[in-house]
């Protein structure tokens, strides 16, 4: 297949000098479009430019630094400071040291966000210092297609597609109502507003993303196209029973940030509905965030302190025996826009059970879902998997064959042909003018 | 000589309520969706269909026939909740031109498991079948279109049955065709009618769907089909359910005028007429035996019972279903038997089935849950609080073989 249209990206640092999911699946995607033969020029913002051996429009390609060959795919560094989602001083010293397998997971691969607190008068100027250095880098530079990842790139995406009539794809992965509920920052709720609107096409990473632009952007339907993430395993390491904690109880894993975006607060309240009706089975809440100190609390409040286990923020091997030893994922979240994290575990042969607030609730099948707020149910589906071993296994290897089903691949092949009609389109517009 | 041999299937399950393990009452129904859905399946296609099936009957005057297998289950429903769809089924049966056949009472899969149970149920169909349309059914049709050998012989050795029905499987049938009579294996009397699936699907299922070179389907090419069969079978046995009609296929796609021309255009050929199971039955001989040692159905493509038995979810709950059977048995409880009884509805496990589930693909006619998942914890719940209602008997009535 002749995939001939040129790209200019704006995205993000890849894993593993960033952790954010947005890194993550930039990484994700790209590499696919790598395969699949389809020509981009790659604008990544770099906190350190030595690495790479340029400053701001160094035309060096990334393949000799970065372990992933790529050959169709081109890179050129910004200097900036912009991180995607990172709150300062929270999360960057997270990752170091965490390589191994499993590494990216969780609080790494998925600490997406700053609350609205979080935003920095400093970090508006960083998104305009981006979009200005962006727009001298795209001026050496020839392409068909713009596409931009997320609201940080939008200002950046608007300049250089007034600068050079480009059609612009901006891509949606998550959206400031996920990330702050109905507390949203109105400063990038204008951004992310304007550059859905500036846009020739609105990528989304799922219907439940899609109807939140549709309803809370005011986009028009027909310009946002839904393309599911795909997803990339770490062979889950596997240790021997003996190097594990000893388990007694039955063990409900939560693993991800303890943020208001993954509803810490009703994993809690369904773990006390359920040992109303059972006693040898424990919580386990993994991983960091503004809300740890008040679920501890509220555990204790519950009067349950004593069945839940808070380990912070796990790393590298640590997750993968977290994920060995338990015998339910939960992941409760109030808004998410895709979802990785239930695959991972499925992967690691783990069920889950998943909100229905949650893109991948759309298109993984053998999960339990629940509304996030309906304890009842959550604690209801819960009791069932701990003891009723068939449905546990059906779960389980249904799911874990279900998980091979999201490929990249797929992903940038639908992406591909979504710039196609969009070139067109604007093609025709310009030829009918 | 080809005779038309209608047999429609008419069933509604009481769909349970959902139901979490929190919950103390004891009433698992959902009263008012199943009250809703029986409304709704009455005015889109019972009534309709019964209407048209009464004008046919009297047009024909004699010459168009058929048959019903209508479940107790849904003949409760009706006189709960549409006693004038039961009124109608009442004037066809009056008609003189058609046959009610048995089945069990609750279109349970207890041949499988409960030879008692089955005949339990079968018994207390045909007396429903009895008190309600003045007829003894002589022609069974197991749930779903259960079969095996063993069930033929414990029909034969109930006595009472002339027929059973089966699906036209062609691994069973291998080079035969099913529009002849068969006996089954190890059976002396009892004759065994097969449906012809390819006939009968084309009605049910590829009717409506406009892919089908065939789109759209008219009387008389349908007769022309049936016609064929001419001097190389008896009967084109034509089995499917009611709800075919204004149902699985809307008023739109044209299916009532469809049968409102059929037996016409049937009835033109001077060596087609319509015959009832019974009359099949006891018109033809059998021409060989049909062996078929594991069961089989009509449901899916693989015509086999996976469709209710296929993963471990579903054999966990019938299995622990059936253990209850004598602890249920032994309160002596009505109301308890009766639930109990409502649990072994068949539809409660095809609501379990995972088969191309995680293709997005449901099995869901009216499932009252979205997943085979929430199915099977709901069944299984219901199920928790069914058991803590014996254990209560059990406390208060101590076992006496137990001292």
């Amino acid at each position: 297949m002749n995939r001939a249209l040129r790209t200019f990206m704006l995205g993000w640092e890849f894993p593993p000098y960033i952790s954010g999911g947005l890194g993550t699946a930039c990484y994700g995607l790209t590499k696919a479009m790598d395969r699949l033969g389809m020509q981009v020029v790659f604008a990544l913002p770099m906190a350190e430019p030595m690495r790479f051996g340029g400053g701001a429009g160094g035309r060096q390609k990334a393949a000799c630094e970065h372990p992933y060959p790529f050959r169709t795919v081109e890179f050129r560094t910004i200097a900036s400071a912009l991180r995607p989602y990172v709150p300062a001083g929270q999360f960057a010293g997270s990752r170091q040291g965490g390589k191994g397998p499993g590494a990216a997971h969780a609080g790494s691969r998925r600490s997406a966000h700053i609350s609205s607190a979080h935003y920095g008068s400093d970090l508006f100027a960083a998104v305009e210092q981006y979009a200005q250095k962006a727009v001298e880098i795209a001026r050496h530079e020839s392409f068909d297609i713009l596409h931009a990842h997320d609201w940080m790139t939008f200002p950046a995406a608007m300049a250089v597609a007034g600068a050079s009539g480009a059609p612009l794809v901006v891509q949606v992965h998550s959206t400031e109502f996920d990330r702050s509920g109905e507390h949203v920052n109105q400063q990038v709720y204008d951004i992310e507003r304007a550059g859905m609107h500036a846009a020739d096409k609105v990528i989304t990473v799922s219907h439940y993303t899609r109807n939140i632009i549709l309803h809370r952007y005011g986009v028009p339907g027909e310009k946002v196209e839904v393309v599911y993430n795909g997803v990339e395993y770490d062979q889950p390491a596997a240790f021997p029973v003996e190097t594990l904690p000893v388990k007694t109880d039955k063990i409900v894993l939560f693993l991800g940030r303890i943020t208001m975006q993954k509803g810490p607060e009703y994993f809690l309240r369904a773990a006390s509905r359920v040992l109303e009706k059972m006693d040898n089975v424990k919580f386990i809440m993994a991983g960091s965030g503004d809300l740890l100190y008040q679920s501890v609390e509220m555990a204790a409040e519950l009067g349950i302190g004593h069945k839940v286990l808070f380990t912070r923020f796990l790393r590298g091997t640590d997750v993968d025996k977290a994920y060995q030893m338990a015998d339910l994922y939960v992941m409760p979240s109030v808004s998410e826009p895709f979802g990785i994290a239930p695959l991972e575990a499925l992967r690691h042969n783990v069920p889950v059970l998943i909100s229905k607030q949650s893109g991948i609730s759309e298109i993984l099948h053998s999960a339990l879902k629940v509304d996030f707020w309906d304890i009842d149910q959550m604690a209801d589906k819960i009791i069932a998997v701990l003891q009723r071993p068939p449905l546990h296994q059906a779960l389980r290897d249904n799911g874990a064959s279900e998980t091979s089903k999201f490929r990249w691949e797929d992903s940038a092949a639908r992406i591909y042909d979504i710039y196609e009609t969009t070139f067109n389109a604007a093609q025709a517009a310009v030829s009918g003018r | 000589m080809a005779s038309v041999c209608f047999y429609f299937q008419v069933h509604q399950p009481y769909r349970l309520r959902p139901f979490t393990i929190f919950e103390t009452g004891n009433d698992y129904f959902d009263d008012f969706k199943n009250n809703e859905i029986l409304r709704k399946v009455a005015g889109k296609c019972y009534l309709p269909a019964n209407a048209l099936m009464l004008d046919l009957i009297e047009r024909y005057a004699g010459q168009f026939k058929i048959a019903y297998s209508i479940t107790g289950v849904l003949l409760e429903q009706l006189r709960q909740a549409a006693p004038e769809v039961l009124l109608s089924f009442q004037w066809l049966a009056e008609t003189g031109c058609v046959e009610f056949l048995a089945e069990t009472y609750y279109h349970s899969l207890s041949s499988l498991f409960s030879p008692d149970e089955f005949a339990h149920q079968v018994q207390m169909h045909v007396e429903t079948i009895e008190q309600l349309f003045g007829q003894t059914p002589r022609v069974f049709r197991n749930t779903e279109l259960i079969y095996n050998d063993v069930l033929a012989e414990r029909i034969e050795q109930m006595g009472s049955f002339d027929a059973i029905l089966a699906e036209g499987v062609d691994t069973v049938l291998g080079y035969r065709s099913c529009n002849y009579i068969y006996r089954p294996n190890g059976c002396r009397r009892l004759k065994l009618l097969l449906k012809n699936y390819r006939l009968s699907d084309d009605i049910a299922f590829r009717f409506s769907n406009r892919r089908w070179n065939q789109w759209p389907l008219c009387a008389e090419t349908f007769a022309r089909w049936i016609n064929a069969v001419n001097g190389n079978g008896f009967a084109v046995n034509l089995f499917m359910d009611y709800e075919t009609f204004g149902e699985h296929q809307w008023e739109d796609t044209g299916i009532f005028e469809f049968l409102r021309k059929l037996p016409e255009e049937i009835l033109r050929h001077p060596d087609n007429d319509f015959k009832t199971p019974s009359q099949v039955a006891s018109a033809y001989e059998a021409v060989g035996t049909i062996d078929v040692p594991h069961p089989i159905s009509w449901a899916d493509t693989e015509r086999d019972i996976s469709a209710w038995l296929g993963n471990a979810l579903q054999q966990n709950a019938i299995a622990e279903l059936y253990q209850l059977e004598q602890r249920v048995k032994q309160t002596g409880d009505a109301a308890l038997l009766s639930d109990w009884r409502k649990l072994q509805i068949s539809d409660h496990f095809y609501y379990m089935c995972t088969k191309y589930f995680a293709d997005g693909d449901v099995h869901k006619y009216f499932n009252p849950f979205n997943s085979p998942y929430d199915s099977y914890i709901n069944f299984m719940n219901v199920m928790d609080n069914l058991k803590t209602r014996c254990l209560m008997h059990e406390k208060l009535k101590p076992d006496l073989t137990m001292v």
